[in-house]
């Protein structure tokens, strides 16, 4: 027990490198696209929809394929199955998850200028935290829509949840949920900030190494 | 150490890899599915055989598609799916002079619109007989058409206390009766006035028979049938077995008003009515009903055994009896199931007093008790045609397909996508008592990105399908006026029209047949002008009237060669009427605009048609 607690203090006191610290940015620019690219894409495909309608949801907003006429749509046959129309006022992720990538980045620029391990394993810890969470709101967000149906419904389907990755029909449609660019940048800002990690350990590990053998 | 470092590399470059691979999965540009439907299509070679009449050549037979809201019939040919020739029928049509000359401007009436929905050939013993072919409209009329000169030659209606006249025309076996019935009920008789919140007790439906003359096909009004508000929507006459019944779908038994795309689809079940005509008939000959608005209505709560309600899942669209008369195909539009009833089950439970309720003094029968079974036929059934060897098409609206399925097993044995969200479909004498199989035609409401761009307008489209084989295969698409609703396919040697009006024929008492005769008569300020048209000159060549006068032509084509067609357009009074040759029209205008007026003929005839014509000089007031 001691033992582990003195090596995780030795861990945390081990020094970001410049490999690492350019890692730390790299993730920095890495957050951009969140501003930029939708996090995720939804398609419908139905045999009166060859083109599919598509839901493409940023980080900040909801928009919708074919100058944004198919959220329209997509409300439009929602309505006969009683389903409660998609507006971005239900959607809180618009507003937290643009303030939680800022100050995600500003951590990320606080590390990369302390070069210290704690504050790069603060923001590890709170980027699994908030990854987690956000991919658990956006899957209750979709449990919440298919099963909330309004009982007066002109047309009844057994409540559903649209697929959160891959494809499901549903009715006469084939529904296609896929992360966008921006959940792969973020995938990509997890895999870089534990390369930095990674590096600064095995940093220390060669130091350790070479000051024993200089010893 | 240095293999340690280039494992963790390795191990690196591999996630990174793996990230691209799952990134290429993004949003997809097509559906998987799209590989199936491409699957349903004919080879190209296949398909352009079978739809190839080469020039010259004739198709094997007609198809008469509504105009829906155009107000006309369209013909065409299968299985070229060439448009042969507009019939209209409730709407003025210039290009034959419809709705211009007298007869035809009586005819119409103060409408000039109306929405076609059901054609309805003549039928003897149950299959089409080539004679007539019916078509309503919504506002409480029908029309028939004499398939001999493919002509409108009568329309009856608007008919009292009918609204809405959706549920028809659909002629029984024999072509005894043709049908009316209300969709949008009101207050009867017409111009009462009840209150909105009174729609479940004060407004009603109604059910009209309406008996047509074997001989001359004229149609009267026999009776009208109390119906409770409900929306009556389809129906067929039952054939064989079930002949002397009649079927209508309805939605809204909620008895609902306001937003009915939600109050009226809240019951799991709706109706199917199964009305015994024979009995109306007898009914009404021994004058039973009382007289509403100028025709007799019977209230089947004080002559029961007329009416009987089978429950039908949900919000029924179309009821189609089967070619043997057996089985009664209800498809409920809001559910995933189309139900077979059966006719015997169906005397059975009527002779058992198996019933579970009433509306307004209705038996309605218990649903387990009638039904035979419910097909899972795909999203959004509306509507079935037969084929000869016991196969059933149902048009699956939502799913946007077409089910293939067998009466008997109930099995679902096939599907063909249609492009897009198909309404009504039609196949080869498919609603007869001998369906002829081969072709079946899709009747589809949208068409978007199948055809040239024509801006927001966009045709209907509707698409061939060759049923001869097991697997339906898609053939062609066509695109059609607007707005095919129902459509019937008939063998074309069923038909023998005439190609001109034989001039024995014609016992117009204003028709001359020689220039001689022809000139002005006046009887005060009524004129008549005799006028004979033959190529290449309307006599007389000038007219003379005075301003005030009624002035009436009578023009005669005297012409008995095939196409040899004349028109009478009058120029700044509105005339134009085409005279097909052996025919006769006249056509009165008030001589209210003095000057000289050219008068010509429209229909472009021989090689000196630009120079038949002539002046309409009306003298002004001194």
């Amino acid at each position: 027990m001691r033992s582990w607690i003195e090596k995780s203090q030795r861990f945390l006191e081990i020094p970001l490198g410049v490999g690492s610290r350019a890692l730390v940015l790299a993730a920095l620019v890495l957050l951009l696209p969140c501003y930029l690219f939708p996090l995720y894409d939804m398609t419908m495909f139905a045999p009166q929809y060859p083109d599919g309608l598509r839901l493409h949801i940023y980080s900040y907003r909801l928009e919708g394929g074919n100058r944004g006429q198919d959220v329209k749509e997509i409300n439009v046959l929602n309505h006969y199955i009683g389903m409660k129309d998609l507006s971005a006022a239900d959607f809180t992720e618009f507003h937290w998850i643009p303030f939680v990538v800022g100050a995600l980045a500003l951590l990320l620029l606080r590390s990369a200028a302390l070069g210290t391990m704690t504050s790069l394993v603060d923001i590890v810890v709170l980027y699994a935290y908030f990854s987690l969470f956000s991919l658990w709101s956006f899957a209750h967000k979709l449990y919440v829509y298919g099963h909330n149906l309004a009982p007066t419904a002109a047309v009844k389907v057994p409540p559903f949840t649209p697929p959160l990755v891959g494809s499901k029909q549903l009715a006469n449609f084939e529904v296609y949920s896929f992360p966008g660019p921006a959940s792969y940048a973020l995938a990509a800002v997890a895999l870089v900030l534990a390369g930095s990690v990674l590096l600064a350990w095995r940093e220390s590990r060669i130091q350790v190494r070479d000051s024993r053998a200089a010893a | 150490m240095k293999r340690r470092q280039r494992l963790v590399y390795a191990s690196y470059a591999a996630l990174v890899v793996i990230l691209a691979f799952v990134a290429a999965r993004c949003a997809p540009s097509a559906p998987k599915s799209a590989r199936q439907r491409a699957g349903a299509t004919s080879d190209a070679a296949v398909a352009a055989q079978k739809v190839y009449v080469a020039p010259g050549d004739l198709d094997e037979y007609y198809m008469f598609a509504s105009g829906g809201h155009s107000g006309n019939v369209y013909v065409y040919g299968v299985p070229s799916m060439r448009h042969i020739v507009t019939i209209p029928v409730f709407t003025p049509y210039p290009a034959t002079g419809y709705g211009f000359d007298d007869d035809t401007k009586a005819m119409l009436g103060n409408l000039t619109w109306g929405d076609v929905h059901h054609p309805s050939l003549s039928e003897t013993n149950g299959d089409y007989d080539g004679r007539w072919l019916f078509v309503n409209e919504i506002n409480g009329r029908i029309a028939r058409i004499d398939l001999r000169d493919f002509k409108t030659k009568e329309i009856l209606g608007p008919l009292p206390n009918v609204s809405g006249n959706h549920a028809s025309s659909f002629v029984t076996p024999n072509t005894e009766y043709t049908f009316m019935a209300t969709r949008f009920s009101i207050p009867i008789p017409k111009g009462t006035v009840a209150p909105i919140d009174k729609y479940a007790t004060e407004y009603k439906g109604v059910i009209a028979g309406i008996k047509i003359d074997p001989k001359t096909g004229h149609m009267t009004p026999a009776y009208e049938i109390l119906m409770p508000p409900f929306d009556y929507d389809l129906g067929d006459a039952g054939k064989k077995v079930s002949d002397g019944w009649m079927f209508f779908t309805m939605y809204n038994s909620e008895r609902a008003t306001g937003k009915l795309e939600v109050t009226a689809s809240q019951r799991d079940r709706d109706y199917i009515a199964a009305i015994d005509w024979r009995a109306a008939e007898k009914a009404a000959a021994e004058g039973k009903g009382e007289m509403i608005g100028g025709i007799k209505v019977i209230d089947p709560k004080k002559v029961p055994g007329l009416v009987y309600f089978m429950p039908c899942g949900k919000s029924p669209h179309g009821v189609d009896v089967s070619p043997d008369g057996k089985w009664i195909i209800g498809s409920g539009k809001l559910q995933g199931v189309t139900t077979a009833f059966n006719f015997e089950k169906i005397q059975t439970a009527i002779r058992n007093k198996d019933f579970t309720g009433d509306e307004d003094g209705i038996p309605v029968l218990k649903y387990e008790s009638v039904k035979e079974a419910e097909v899972p036929v795909g999203l959004g059934p509306l509507h079935t045609q037969f084929g000869p060897d016991g196969y059933a098409y149902t048009s699956l609206f939502v799913d946007s397909a077409i089910a293939k399925w067998k009466l008997g097993t109930w099995e679902v044995v096939d599907k063909v996508p249609m492009s897009y969200s198909i309404g009504h479909l039609s196949a080869a004498e498919g609603d007869t008592a001998h369906p002829q199989g081969k072709y079946l035609v899709g009747l589809n409401k949208l068409s978007h990105g199948r055809h040239l761009s024509v801006g927001p307008s966009q045709p209907e489209s509707s698409q061939l399908v060759d049923i001869s084989e097991e697997k339906m295969k898609l053939l062609a698409d066509a695109f059609t006026e607007p707005e095919p609703h129902y459509a019937q396919i008939v063998k074309a040697d069923k038909l023998h029209p005439i190609e001109v009006y034989p001039k024995e024929e014609n016992k117009h008492p204003l028709a001359i047949w020689d220039v001689k005769d022809a000139g002005v008569t006046r009887q005060g300020n009524k004129v008549i002008v005799k006028a004979v048209e033959v190529r290449s000159t309307i006599t007389p060549t000038s007219v003379e009237v005075n301003e005030g006068d009624i002035v009436t032509f009578a023009l005669t084509n005297i012409e008995q060669t095939t196409d040899e067609l004349h028109g009478f357009g009058l120029l700044d009074y509105n005339i134009n009427v085409v005279v097909d040759p052996g025919e006769t029209k006249t056509v009165t205008l008030k001589a209210d605009k003095h000057g000289v007026f050219p008068y010509y003929c429209t229909n472009f005839c021989s090689a000196l048609h630009q120079e038949m014509q002539g002046y309409f000089i009306v003298k002004p007031k001194s």
